[in-house]
């Protein structure tokens, strides 16, 4: 009798999970959508990090639109209309962003440019000595000696 | 002299001066994406539960709808301000009780005095994310179409009250006695 019962409770936490799936869809897209968007109290968590009770209430609000049918950008232009681009944690592409966006690579770019110019330019220098002066022989030696 | 050496040097400039500009801007006060929207539509029951407003609360009259709440310190400093609005001018005075409790938002009114012409309780802040609020107290002031004028984020000073707010409403009043003769005596 006692063998059955783990079988048995397997078979019902396996045929349980579809019915429990069909909300963790939903679910999971409100946490996509909710780590997406900024606690706009706390600056720099997503309304899903946050222990404030604002983001909760904006939880509160996606799930409402997904369990409303909602699409996941709905849901995201709904919350930029209210709340403006700041509620994006990662900005949009945009005139007033150009410059967080493109200025990295423009200067990796620059200095590139840079670096090769200077490096066409670049005058020989100096051979590097291969033989030791009298003087050099004498203090390597006492440095040498110290050492051991 | 070679002024190739002074690139870097003007550049950093430019970079320290971007960055005491930004510095200037306190990144808190969010620009509201609603003004000159209309307010969000609503339907929600008065302090006192005997009747639920809905977005008509805000039309045909100027109006400006304050969020606070019990728990509110700032509201506090605030609430004389708005005392002192109460009764005069043609301005309807609104209040979203956020995030509260009937019995704690009315022992507060009692303590404080109640400015409000109506009081909107919004227990479950039904009424804060479609208004973009971040935290109370927060204002905004409201034409008598129902579209969003103005949205002032923290406490209401003598300032704010004489050198922004009233003159706006003073305008939209304005506005409305045109609008309201217009009507009255068409050409």
């Amino acid at each position: 009798m006692m063998r059955w019962v783990l079988p048995i409770l397997m078979w019902a936490v396996l045929t349980a999970s579809p019915a429990f799936a069909q909300n963790s869809v939903d679910e999971q897209r409100a946490r996509d959508i909710g780590t997406q968007l900024r606690c706009v109290v706390c600056q720099n968590q997503s309304i899903e990090e946050s222990d404030a009770e604002l983001a909760g209430d904006m939880r509160r609000v996606v799930r409402d639109y997904i369990a409303d049918g909602a699409s996941d950008q709905e849901v995201i232009a709904y919350m930029r209309d209210n709340y403006g681009d700041y509620v994006l944690l990662k900005p949009p592409v945009q005139a007033n962003t150009y410059v967080l966006w493109f200025l990295p690579a423009l200067l990796i770019l620059l200095s590139l440019l840079w670096f090769l110019g200077r490096a066409r330019r670049k005058r020989p220098t100096a051979p590097a000595p291969t033989t030791l002066t009298p003087e050099d022989k004498t203090l390597l030696n006492e440095l040498m000696r110290d050492e051991t | 002299m070679n002024l190739r050496g002074l690139i870097p040097l003007t550049a950093f400039a430019a970079l320290i001066g971007f960055l005491a500009f930004s510095l200037t801007r306190d990144p808190r006060i969010l620009p509201s994406e609603l003004i000159e929207k209309p307010f969000p539509a609503f339907e929600l029951p008065d302090l006192a539960d005997t009747q639920t407003f809905d977005i008509s609360l805000l039309e045909g009259r100027v109006s400006l709808v304050n969020v606070f709440g019990s728990w509110c310190a700032a509201c506090v400093v605030e609430h004389p301000q708005l005392m002192a609005l109460k009764n005069t001018l043609d301005l309807q005075l609104v209040g979203i009780d956020w995030r509260d409790n009937r019995q704690s938002a009315n022992r507060w009114l009692v303590k404080h005095g109640n400015p409000f012409d109506a009081i909107i309780f919004d227990g479950n802040s039904r009424l804060i994310v479609p208004l973009g609020v971040t935290g109370a107290p927060e204002t905004f002031i409201v034409d008598r179409n129902g579209l969003i004028r103005y949205k002032h984020v923290g406490v209401i000073t003598p300032e704010v009250w004489t050198k922004t707010l009233r003159p706006l409403v003073e305008s939209l009043q304005v506005a409305s006695l045109q609008a309201a003769s217009l009507q009255a005596a068409p050409l």
